[in-house]
């Protein structure tokens, strides 16, 4: 068989051969650039590597201008130990010890392939991780799905868990968290984020780039086939249309047993100082890692594609070089220590070839069967991508759906109406236990995990000598960055910030992933642009910064987008996990407080969404001071013993809070509604900078003085009673309500199980 | 005291709780050392433990390949000769698939993975890695599998119960669908035990549900101690 392959000096020969950009996902103006910076036309190999790693997905090219901010109004910190641009940032937690998170987004392969889109999403974000160096150690992810009772959900949803467990379980990481959201917004486009967080010390931290003329470029892990070839041009930076072909070719086929041996091989070369830089390969495979390692090191790479081991033999060069087969890793290693970098692969099974070779000749050159196919300056490749200043423009029905407000629905104006709105929303997809799907994710290996899902944020013990930890939360809600964006954003943050604070750690850095609809349509643009801008003012107000993130467009069906959903996490540090704080009612006599104010705010709330389908109005309002002073009060009360139990009051308000506190160890409590306010407004308002918690009467003093030197209110509205008892709450419209554990926890259980059991 | 008792923890390609289980062994008071699948050579250990995971990501069938790995070799002997070995989710397959214990481990019935806080009964107290428990003692520690429905033929099961080699059932929630609510069996001698549920993620108060998997560990060099 001899396919002739299209060569560099083909392509200055006959530059004026027609050539299929668009089809590859490449504009008019991209491919005369291309022509421009090469002075003839792209091989077709080159044009392959072009086309991928200009791919929205991969350039960053219609938001890079906007995330410009994240580093423009980066708050005064010591604690970025790498900031953006790596495969990810990396945060110091004190004692030697640095912490690397990202989350990333599965989402457009997940709807074609749910398994294998979701299980490759954890393997990507994994590899990204431990390419810095450090060991992954927990993984959660945050998931939106359609309409709970849509055929398609059932299709979708059960795949999505099933591969993340698959691949996960399979892997050894704990899940420990993440969120599940149903909204009809979602329905052709779910979203499938996937965080993974990693621990080093100081002096483990590796980056990629290919440092030393001489040294040898070794690619491991994986042989590599024809599966998900494009997956980054063609899924991630397109919208589907509706009855185009199927893309499930452009889906990624995952073996976590491989990304399990390629975890503990990896670590062990870095361990063993084998390593001189090192990257992952996810989307856009061997393109990406070369011109990337290329362009942060000497500047050259000589690369004999024929030394790559295939799967499949008829693969031609384009889609080598395109190919996103998954767990394989590229490293830089000296000549002198090649042979005991190879024998760590040999003792782990894997397969191991070197295929090119560091030069300082400022080129990427690729040859195959002794021909040079590409010769390009890496850096246009890998970071000199075009960059785009999209049009964007407020939506026309913007002031329609703010001047919209919930004050139109009729609220519960009897204990008996407020009685049947608590179980409505306890039962309702989005508040409804989870248990269904978290029960298929291993949250115990590794020994390490302090809090899981349901508590407000995963915890992870870093060192088991000291007890030294982190929490991490995802948090986002769609419906208040639709009612405003730059709100929106700044609310997404203001919740993970406190759910973080609530477990009793400190909240540090921030990571983000952002998805939107099409950044070709001016409002969706325009809605990145405010959420983009009030993520950074935000983080600059807390006075944590960004350390990464990834951007997910065209998460739109035809011209309906999703919500905006700008998903933040945040990473909290905490000295003793001893001293973290549960959301759970323990012991019989505690009392029950509520921090912070409550305001009549239930636009965009869960029980209009619930209860009245529905959205408009302005979102609660964000007062990031307050939520500053709240997580310092949470902080300094688990720090000094005096809470027993924290949970932030935010999807519900407080009368979801107190059920999910009840409902964790099956503990009740007797509260009151304040006599001074509306009973409705008081347990279902969802404004911000709220929590739930509980202290030994003999240390409420204690916690209330903390509270007032942070000047935030501090109600005591009732105590926890006995195992199994009820959940009363008073001057209910005047009257008592009680709610039985019991028809509580199988309402909220029911749901899920009744959905897609 | 138990000062100096080596337990041996294996690690195939695809182990995933050899950690923990070597963590659980220095909790209860012993020396935990590595074994390597490659190594044909149990470095004189005075037990074994096979920790969860998924061996050669349970391509074939669970605990099918690394059932021939080297290190089987002389553990198979070892174990028939007495020494003490613990198979523990994946470990338990492998000891299957080696013939130190009858029957199998299936798909769950409901074919999901299953993570949960198990409550199972410590049937009989008689076994290497039991005798710390009380008989009929009720505990809770995590179970977390896809295949770990065990199963046997009628014979099989009833000579087991018989002999008193059933040494845990699941209570409450059978959670996988294994024959008679089975959670763990012993070989006739009692130095061999496959248990579904994993007791060495149940020995630290910060991250498991309890401390009850400890007894476990103690089990085992306490009868080390006074053999």
């Amino acid at each position: 068989m001899s396919r002739h392959v299209d060569t560099v000096a083909d392509a200055t020969a006959n530059s004026d051969l027609e050539q299929p950009y668009a089809e590859l996902g490449l504009k008019p103006d991209e491919y005369a650039r291309i022509r421009e910076i090469l002075g003839r036309r792209p091989t077709s190999a080159e044009l392959a590597m072009y086309s991928v790693m200009w791919s929205e997905h991969c350039s960053y090219k219609s938001s890079k201008v906007h995330l410009a901010q994240f580093g423009d109004k980066k708050p005064e910190t010591d604690v970025l130990l790498v900031g953006i641009g790596e495969n990810a940032g990396v945060v110091d937690i004190g004692d030697g010890w640095a912490v690397t998170f990202k989350v990333e987004s599965h989402n457009h392969p997940s709807y074609v392939e749910p398994y294998q889109g979701a299980a490759t999403g954890i393997g990507g974000i994994v590899r990204d991780i431990l390419s810095m160096g450090a060991r992954p150690v927990a993984v959660m992810d945050p998931l939106r799905f359609g309409a709970a009772d849509h055929p398609d959900t059932r299709r979708v949803l059960p795949g999505v868990v099933a591969g993340i467990g698959g691949y996960g379980n399979c892997l050894g990481l704990p899940n420990i968290g993440g969120e599940i959201v149903f909204d009809s917004s979602y329905q052709g486009n779910p979203l499938v984020n996937a965080l993974c967080v990693g621990t080093m010390r100081h002096e483990d931290i590796h980056l990629a780039s290919a440092k030393g003329v001489g040294n040898l470029v070794v690619l491991y892990g994986a042989k590599t086939g024809g599966d998900g070839i494009g997956g980054v041009s063609v899924l991630a930076s397109e919208t589907f249309d509706e009855g185009g072909p199927a893309k499930r070719p452009s889906v990624q086929v995952g073996d976590p047993f491989m990304e399990k041996l390629l975890i503990e091989c990896t670590l062990e070369v870095l361990h063993a100082g084998l390593v001189e830089g090192i990257q992952d390969l996810g989307g856009a495979g061997i393109s990406c890692a070369t011109s990337e390692l290329a362009s942060n090191g000497e500047g050259g790479m000589h690369v004999t594609l024929d030394s790559v081991p295939l799967r499949d033999a008829t693969l031609t060069p384009e889609e080598i070089l395109m190919s996103e087969s998954q767990e394989r890793m590229c490293a830089i290693v000296t000549p002198a220590k090649i042979e005991a970098f190879l024998d760590i692969c040999r003792k782990w099974d894997v397969t191991a070839d070197v295929i090119g070779v560091v030069t300082d000749s400022g080129r990427l050159v690729i040859e195959w069967h002794g021909e040079v196919i590409v010769d390009v300056p890496p850096r246009t490749v890998a970071h000199d991508g075009p960059v785009y200043h999209r049009p964007l423009a407020r939506p026309t029905w913007q002031d329609t759906l703010q001047a919209d407000t919930s004050n139109s629905c009729a609220r519960p104006t009897t204990a008996e109406q407020v009685t049947s709105t608590i179980f409505t929303l306890v039962g309702s997809p989005n508040l409804a236990a989870k248990t269904w799907v978290t029960s298929q994710y291993d949250r115990y290996v590794l020994g390490n995990s302090i809090l899981a899902q349901p508590e407000d944020s995963g915890m992870i013990r870093v060192d088991e000598v000291t007890g030294r930890g982190v929490a991490i939360s995802t948090d986002c809600n769609g419906r208040f960055a639709k009612l405003n964006p730059y709100d929106g954003a700044k609310l997404a943050l203001a919740e993970s910030y406190r759910n973080v604070a609530a477990t009793g750690a400190a909240p540090l850095a921030v990571t983000n992933c952002l998805n939107f609809g099409s950044p070709e349509d001016p409002a969706v643009m325009w809605q990145f642009s405010e959420a983009v801008r009030g993520l950074a003012d935000g983080c600059l107000e807390l006075g944590i910064p960004v350390t990464g993130g990834n951007v997910s467009f065209y998460n739109q069906t035809g011209t309906v987008a999703i919500h905006p959903t700008p998903v933040v996490g945040v990473l909290g540090v905490i000295d003793d996990v001893a001293l973290r704080t549960s959301m759970a009612f323990v012991n019989e006599g505690d009392v029950v407080l509520v921090l912070g104010d409550t305001y009549d705010e239930l636009n965009g709330s869960e029980w209009a969404h619930v209860v009245h389908r529905h959205l408009g109005g302005l979102p609660p309002r964000v007062d990031l001071d307050a939520e500053r002073r709240l997580a310092e009060v949470l902080v300094e009360a688990a720090r000094t013993r005096v809470v027993s139990a924290a949970h932030d009051v935010s999807d519900g308000g407080i009368a979801q809070a107190l059920v999910e506190m009840a409902l964790r160890r099956d503990v009740g409590a007797t509260v009151a509604v304040p006599s001074d306010v509306d009973s409705f407004v008081y347990l279902f308002s969802e404004s911000t900078a709220r929590v739930v918690v509980t202290a030994a009467p003999h240390q409420v003093e204690a916690l209330e003085s903390i509270a007032a030197q942070r000047k935030i209110a501090a109600v005591r509205i009732g105590f926890v009673t006995a195992p199994g008892s009820e959940l009363c709450i008073d001057s209910v419209f005047g009257e008592t309500v009680c709610l039985s554990l019991a028809q509580l926890h199988d309402t909220a259980e029911a749901t899920l199980p009744a959905l897609f059991g | 005291m138990t000062l100096g008792m080596r337990i041996g923890v294996v690690t195939f390609p695809g182990s995933l709780d050899d950690r923990d289980a070597a963590r659980a062994v220095r909790i209860a008071g012993g020396e935990a050392v590595a074994l390597w699948h490659g190594d044909a050579d149990l470095h004189g250990v005075d037990a074994v433990i096979l920790p969860g995971g998924f061996s050669y990501g349970d391509y074939l069938r669970c605990g099918a390949i690394a059932r021939f790995a080297p290190v089987m070799e002389p553990l198979i002997d070892a174990a028939n000769g007495g020494l003490p070995v613990l198979g523990i989710c994946n470990g338990f397959q492998v000891l299957c698939e080696s013939h130190l214990l009858p029957g199998a481990l299936v798909r769950n019935d409901h074919l999901h993975f299953i993570c949960r806080d198990q409550q199972i009964r410590i049937e009989s107290t008689t076994t290497a890695w039991t005798s710390s428990y009380a008989a009929g003692q009720e505990i809770v520690i995590p179970l977390k599998n896809g295949e770990g429905g065990y199963v046997a033929d009628s014979a099989t099961l009833d000579q087991l119960e018989g002999d008193g080699r059933v040494v845990a059932r699941y209570v409450g929630i059978n959670p996988n669908g294994s024959r008679r609510d089975i959670a763990g069996i012993s070989n006739a001698r009692g130095n061999v035990v496959g248990l579904m549920p994993h007791p060495e993620h149940a020995v630290e108060s910060l991250t498991g549900p309890t401390t009850d998997g400890l007894a476990f560990f103690t089990s085992v060099l306490a009868g080390m101690v006074n053999a």
